[in-house]
């Protein structure tokens, strides 16, 4: 008895095929996902939950998986004070049905077929779309020069550590730099601060080889990071973003 | 149709309906207390926009003229919004004088979450669309305000004996 209208993207119905605990806060669901059409590195679906009452609640995850792997994968962080993002981690198990529809997003998306020096800066889970490329770079495979500089708080919190690890070491033009902002582990010999110019100029490709540059995590780094570059005479329309912040949950 | 998350119970639902936009103060009820509001018996012939019709349909709510007794507003329009952001726009007179009803009971029985529960609106004399789902309030507003249908092409009154469907009919 439902009234049904016109939808552009339909809900479809994706089964937890597995959980991977990434981080003591950070988890990532693998969907198997009938139907799905296929994405891009960048785009992101909507989650949506749906309590015994009606009551929904929805929000959107970054999709984190190459578009040549046949299963979906979202990486969430659980922020305590959240509605969608406690059930994802912490409630969800494998075998369980979680509705979700896209993918969305045409902006904030790279080919492998794209061979431009690429620069990308994660903070904290905002490397969930940045890895979609860089795991899609391999898979592709393609040797496009690409360059990460990844902030996290701390060692632990380091998302993807071991694989960024292993694809780094496969030297084929990736190269990733990590910053630790507020705890470091004894020995650590990469950056200890917040993204800075002098951590830019060291780490990004010179503007001459006009880099296209994606920066995703929360908006007062997007926002930083995204100036300084233009500051330093990078072409802003080479500059990609995507933030998170208060929308989260 | 909505999957049902297992276990999962949402957080932000300390008010479960509210009146709110142009009056004094947004009236606003737990569940209890809106179940507690005189209710009232509604049999009607209802209309989908897919052109099915169901008749004698048997519903027991309470009366849109229940919530707005009271109420003191200049407002000509009203917004009905309901859990996972639908919402649909409605002129004030279209769900005053008894044409309106926000309905909890279904043939005697609560009404499904599938079918709109705990609470859906329900104006029989207008498509069914108009009829929102899961609706967890009243948005009194001076101007009409497309919703979620009327901004994705449906018409923005809704009139059934108008066979007024889509932009351009």
């Amino acid at each position: 008895m439902s009234s049904r209208g016109p939808r552009l993207l339909e809900w479809k119905l994706g089964t937890v095929a597995e959980l991977v605990q990434e981080t003591p806060r950070v988890a990532s669901l693998v969907l198997d996902v009938p139907e799905w059409h296929g994405h891009l590195a960048g785009q992101h679906v909507d989650v949506r939950l749906t309590a015994d009452d009606g009551y929904q609640a929805q929000r959107s995850y970054s999709i984190a998986s190459a578009p040549e792997d046949p299963r979906l994968a979202i990486t969430v962080e659980r922020l305590d004070d959240g509605e969608v993002s406690p059930y994802l981690v912490g409630e969800v198990r494998k075998g369980d049905k979680v509705e979700l529809r896209g993918p969305i997003g045409g902006y904030f998306v790279w080919r492998a077929t794209d061979d431009r020096p690429l620069l990308l800066i994660a903070g904290g889970s905002g490397i969930a779309p940045l890895m979609a490329m860089i795991r899609h770079r391999a898979a592709a495979p393609s040797t496009t020069p690409t360059r990460l500089l990844y902030s996290s708080r701390s060692y632990d919190d380091v998302i993807y550590r071991a694989e960024l690890e292993r694809l780094a070491s496969a030297g084929d033009g990736l190269s990733v730099s990590h910053t630790l902002t507020r705890t470091q582990p004894s020995g650590w010999d990469g950056y200890s601060r917040r993204i800075d110019g002098v951590m830019l100029a060291e780490v990004a490709w010179p503007k001459e080889k006009m880099p296209v540059i994606y920066i995703c995590g929360p908006t007062p780094m997007v926002e930083a990071a995204a100036s300084l570059l233009v500051d330093m005479g990078y072409d802003a329309s080479s500059i990609k973003t995507e933030r998170f912040g208060a929308t989260g949950g | 149709m909505s999957f049902i998350s297992r276990g999962f119970r949402g957080k932000h639902r300390d008010t479960d309906f509210v009146l709110e936009g142009e009056i004094d103060e947004p009236k606003k009820w737990t569940w209890d207390e809106f179940r507690k509001l005189p209710t009232e018996q509604v049999t009607k012939d209802i209309h989908c926009v897919t052109k099915w019709t169901k008749l004698d349909t048997a519903w027991t709510g309470v009366s849109v003229d229940t919530i707005l007794e009271g109420v003191d507003t200049a407002a000509e329009y009203v917004v009905a919004f309901s859990y996972g952001g639908y919402t649909t726009n409605l002129p004030l007179e279209d769900v005053t004088g008894g044409k309106a009803w926000v309905a909890f009971e279904f043939d005697g029985q609560p009404l499904h979450p599938e079918h709109g529960g705990p609470a859906r609106l329900l104006v029989p004399h207008l498509y069914f669309w108009k009829s929102a789902k899961w609706v967890r309030g009243l948005r009194l507003v001076n101007e009409d305000q497309p919703g979620f249908w009327e901004s994705n092409g449906y018409n923005m009154y809704g009139d059934p004996w108008r066979e007024q469907r889509y932009w351009g009919d």
